[in-house]
Order: C-alpha cells, then sequence, then structure tokens
C-alpha cells in the first residue's frame, strides 16, 4: 500500500478507536445520548470525553517520542522510557502522594513535572557535547536513581493504603480523569510534539553517522536540546497525568517501520496515530474486562503488547535467516 | 577557488593532532593527504569539511573561514564522504542518495532540482539498477557507490572522501578512485585520505604528506614520493619507477633497515 492511503487509513482507524473509548465500557453510551440530560449524558462528559482525549494524546506522544529516540540514538530498542524521565516524573507524582500533596489542586501533575523539568536539566547538562552515548548512559542513571528514590518512599509509606495508592498510580491509567486533567497535560504535551515533529530531516541525516549528518549542515547539539526537551516535556506531562504507560514507544515505531519502512522522518507522525490507536484500543478493553476494578492499562498493556512483540521478533528473526 | 588553512592546529585533551599546518587545496584536481596511522590526517579533512574547529590557525573557503561559514551554506559547498560507511537503517538506495539534497531541501517533499540532482549522481556511479534495494542488502563495492552518490547529489564544488577506499575489493577500489578523479576533472575540488601509497601515486595530481601531526612535503608525485621521504615518514625502502606504459608506479621492497 502507498504510504498516503496507508496515513489515511491509520486515520481513519484512529478516529474509530477514539469513537470506541467514547462508547465502551461498563455502561454503553452511544452517540444520542451524549448530550442527554441524564446519568449517560453525565458519564460522556465528565468521564468518557476527557479519558478519550487524554488516551489519544497520551498515545500518540509516546508513539511520537519513541519513534524520535530509535531515530536519534539509531536503535530500535530505544523508547521513552531511556532518558529517566518517566522515571523522574513517577518519582515527582509518588512523592506527591507521600507527602499529601495530591490532594491539592494540580498538586500531583505539579510535582510529577517538576520530576520531569529538573530530569531534563540534569540531562542536559550531563550529555553536553556527549552525542548519544553520553545521552543514554545520563538517561539510565537517572531512571536507576528515579526507581531507587521511589521505592524508598514506597519502603517508608506510612500505612498500607499510601503504600498501595502509590503502586496503584504508578501501574499507570486514565481512569477517573476529568477535563481539567485534559487542559493542564495538553499545553506540555502540544509543546512536546511541536519540538519533535520537525526533527525528520535531521534524524535522517543521522542514517549516515554523526559525521555524515553533520556535514549536511544538521546541528547536532541543538536537535540534542529540541529531543531532551521535546520528549521530557510532552512524556513528563503523560506520566504525570496517567502514570506510567509502557510498551506503546517501544512497540508502535517497529510496528510502523514494517508498514513504513525504516525511514525516520517517514516514521514521526505514523508513530503517533499509531500510539493512539493502541493506546485508546487498550484503554477501552481494560474497562470491557469483566470484575470488580479495572485492569491498570499500563498492565494490559504490556500483558498485550509483550506477546505481539515476542511473536514480531520471531518472525524477524525467521526472515533474516 | 582555493581551499586554504593557514598555521592550523589542533588538540585533544592537550595531546597535540595538528600543529602548524599550511596547505592550498584547488578546484579541478584531486588532492590526496597522506601519511602512517595517526599522523593527523582524518583529523585534517574534519577541519577542511568544518566538522572540528581548529584551535589554532584557520581552514577557509574563498578566504571565508570555514567555522564562522552557517552550517547550511558549508554543507552545500562541501560535500564530506565520512569514514566507515556508516548506514544505520535499511532505506532504499535513492532515500539513501536523496540525504545529500538535505542542504538545499526547504520545507516537506523533493524539488524538480533535487530530483535532477539524485537522478544525475545516481547515473555518474551507475547506481540506479539497484536504486530501489535496501542499502544494507547492498555487497560493500555497491553501496560505497551509493554513498559516494550521496555527496554527488549535493552538488558541492569540494568532496572530501576521507578513507573512502576501506574494505573495498581492488575492483571497486578502482571503481571509487575513477569516479573521484572524473569529478575532478568536470572541475570540483576533490580530496582524500587515502592509505594505499600506489593508489595515490597512480591518481593524485597534489599529494599532502602528514608526519606525527606536522606537514612533510606537499607538491607533484613526483616531489613527495621520493625514497628518502618515505623511508622518513613510513619506514619503508621505495622507490618509483616508469612502467611500460610509461606510467608512475610505485615499488616498495620492505622496511627500511637502520
Amino acid at each position: 500500500m502507498k504510504p498516503r492511503s496507508l496515513t489515511s487509513l491509520l486515520l481513519l482507524l484512529t478516529v474509530a478507536a477514539f469513537l470506541l473509548s467514547l462508547i465502551a465500557g461498563k455502561v454503553w453510551i452511544w452517540p444520542m445520548s451524549w448530550a442527554a440530560d441524564n446519568a449517560d449524558g453525565w458519564i460522556f462528559l465528565e468521564l468518557r470525553l476527557p479519558r478519550a482525549v487524554l488516551g489519544l494524546c497520551i498515545g500518540a506522544v509516546l508513539g511520537l517520542s519513541g519513534a524520535v529516540l530509535q531515530g536519534y540514538l539509531r536503535n530500535p530498542l530505544a523508547d521513552p522510557t531511556v532518558l529517566g524521565v518517566s522515571a523522574s516524573a513517577a518519582l515527582g507524582g509518588v512523592g506527591a502522594i507521600y507527602l499529601g500533596i495530591n490532594l491539592l489542586p494540580f498538586g500531583l501533575f505539579g510535582c510529577a513535572m517538576l520530576g520531569a523539568g529538573l530530569s531534563i536539566l540534569l540531562l542536559l547538562a550531563i550529555s553536553r557535547n556527549g552525542g548519544p552515548v553520553g545521552f543514554i548512559l545520563g538517561g539510565m542513571v537517572l531512571s536507576t536513581l528515579a526507581g531507587a528514590l521511589t521505592a524508598f518512599v514506597i519502603s517508608i509509606a506510612p500505612n498500607p493504603f499510601a503504600a498501595s495508592e502509590i503502586i496503584n498510580w504508578l501501574m499507570g491509567a486514565l481512569t477517573d480523569r476529568m477535563m481539567a486533567d485534559v487542559w493542564t497535560a495538553l499545553p506540555f504535551m502540544a509543546l512536546g510534539v511541536a519540538l519533535l515533529l520537525p526533527t525528520g530531516r535531521a534524524l535522517d541525516a543521522l542514517t549516515l553517522g554523526e559525521n555524515g549528518a553533520k556535514s549536511l549542515g544538521i546541528n547536532l547539539f541543538q536537535l540534542q536540546w529540541f529531543i531532551v526537551l521535546g520528549v521530557g516535556l510532552a512524556v513528563g506531562a503523560s506520566v504525570a497525568v496517567s502514570g506510567v504507560v509502557g510498551f506503546v514507544g517501544l512497540i508502535v515505531p517497529h510496528l510502523i517501520r514494517a508498514l513504513y519502512g525504516e525511514q525516520p522522518s517517514k516514521l514521526l507522525l505514523p508513530s503517533a496515530l499509531g500510539g493512539a490507536i493502541l493506546t485508546l484500543t487498550a484503554d477501552s478493553m481494560v474497562r470491557l474486562v469483566p470484575g470488580p476494578s479495572e485492569v491498570r492499562l499500563g498492565i494490559a498493556m504490556a500483558v498485550l503488547g509483550a506477546p505481539f512483540f515476542l511473536l514480531l521478533l520471531l518472525r524477524y528473526r525467521k526472515s533474516a535467516a | 577557488m582555493t581551499l586554504t588553512v593557514r598555521n592550523l592546529g589542533f588538540a585533544r585533551a592537550r595531546q597535540p593532532i595538528l600543529d602548524g599546518i599550511d596547505a592550498t587545496f584547488e578546484v579541478g584536481k584531486l588532492t590526496v593527504i597522506l601519511g602512517p596511522n595517526g599522523a593527523g590526517k582524518s583529523t585534517l579533512l574534519a577541519c577542511l569539511a568544518g566538522l572540528l574547529k581548529p584551535q589554532t590557525g584557520t581552514a577557509s573557503l574563498h578566504d571565508i573561514d570555514i567555522t564562522n561559514m552557517a552550517p547550511t551554506a558549508r554543507a552545500r559547498q562541501i560535500g564530506l564522504l565520512p569514514q566507515g560507511a556508516e548506514t544505520h537503517w535499511a532505506i532504499t538506495a535513492e532515500a539513501l542518495v536523496a540525504l545529500g539534497r538535505i542542504p538545499h531541501m526547504r520545507g516537506a517533499g523533493t524539488s524538480t532540482d533535487d530530483r535532477r540532482a539524485i537522478a544525475m549522481a545516481m547515473s555518474a556511479t551507475a547506481t540506479e539498477g539497484f536504486a530501489d534495494r535496501p542499502v544494507t542488502q547492498l555487497s560493500g563495492g555497491e553501496r560505497a557507490r551509493v554513498l559516494l552518490a550521496r555527496v554527488l547529489a549535493g552538488e558541492p564544488e569540494w568532496i572530501l572522501a576521507d578513507e573512502p577506499l576501506a574494505n573495498l575489493d581492488p575492483g571497486f577500489q578502482l571503481d571509487i578512485l575513477n569516479l573521484l578523479r572524473r569529478q575532478a576533472e568536470a572541475g570540483k575540488g576533490v580530496v582524500a585520505v587515502l592509505h594505499d601509497l600506489h593508489h595515490a601515486v597512480r591518481f593524485a595530481d597534489h599529494l599532502v604528506l602528514l608526519h606525527e601531526g606536522q606537514l612533510f612535503a606537499q607538491g607533484s608525485v613526483d616531489d613527495v614520493i621520493t625514497p628518502a621521504n618515505l623511508a622518513h615518514v613510513y619506514g619503508i625502502d621505495a622507490n618509483l619507477f616508469n612502467d611500460e606504459e610509461g606510467a608512475g608506479q610505485l615499488f616498495i621492497k620492505g622496511k627500511v633497515r637502520i
């Protein structure tokens, strides 16, 4: 299929997944009752709509960040967690819950963004002139440190309820989000996407290695700033609003690569769409699984994503052999 | 139309790599930079390409300091074929050649100029036959030609090549050398770092011989490839002779006995 018709198809699927996310759940709410002044109408406006919008944005942001990072590091195993921004944002969120700041309006979001912001500054300082290797090592150190501190906060939680609240939040979910969450997260994500989308040509140039890219007039230092800030803001905001949702950023660019070929610039927009489709669909599924409480989105994504990814790897090995 | 370095010096971690280099490179000529491993050949080329900023002295293009040029403007005039033939993704040969147009591109997509330059670069290197094949599936010789086509597609006035023959079989080495030679004859300035003295003798118009970070000799093949210079710089016992067709050839007898 031609890339253009493929993209149209992905757009169509994104719209379909968005509609599914609006409609599906313990209570099915069909479009005719969206504007109704009854329980269905309220569920739609207060619960479904913000949840679907967040699912769309978070999925898109994670897919795009994954595609950009894989291109930048020229490594198909990279994903948005390699920068340590997710772990740092999660630490901020966990700290907020531990200190009770999450009860204040935007307290949790603010703390998580603070964590993300600090990690962005640290990364820029660490990887100054270091190129991708300094970058990835810095990210790993940040990730490990933030992970350890998060575990520490859980271990000193005053009571089992606090610990369980923290763990529950960490696992990532879109449950019970409000329009206010959408409006706080959206500007950061939009800014992040605006920084990431124009990197395509520079990522293409990196196919020739760093010297090749530089000789084509690409400013690698500037590119690194765009990527750290873009991924940091977008992924930081997504963690702040939904906890850590893994796998989207790793798996989606791979699927898109199989459809569009490997040129990095061609993967950016489709990966954003693919991420949105995957996240919206998975989030609709978790609502449909019977049981007293919902399966957490982060868990569902890993359970769905891991076998799929393994299958992909096996097929890849077969075709390479 | 010259690329000039004046009193150029470069050090890494206080270890001097290049020191006080004065040299001039001209369009229409194939200049070969020679010197043993660690002599500073690649560093000199990187300074010429604007990838490294010399700590002392200048590298300039038509009297404009290369480090002061806007990167895109520089990229349009100086093309570099980097060492190592890196290709990280399995993109098609044509898509790879198209990367050479990046300094000329504004907005999305390719212009008619871009497409014409890509087609010309691919025909000059006889790579049209595998335009649609992923570069990762090409043989070393084919990939080397595609990578050179990438540089040509940018239509630079200068073509700098850092060890363009590494890991190529003799036939493919000659393909690349002939292509570089033809570019010089077409009026481009070509500067190549080479290891093989035989090739340098056969193909170069001008030689720059580096030794331990300093300029040891420069000039024509006869001026630079002398038994005394080769013994001093490479520690080899070698001399030039003319073969039955009158072409200069190098004969290396062995290491110099001390």
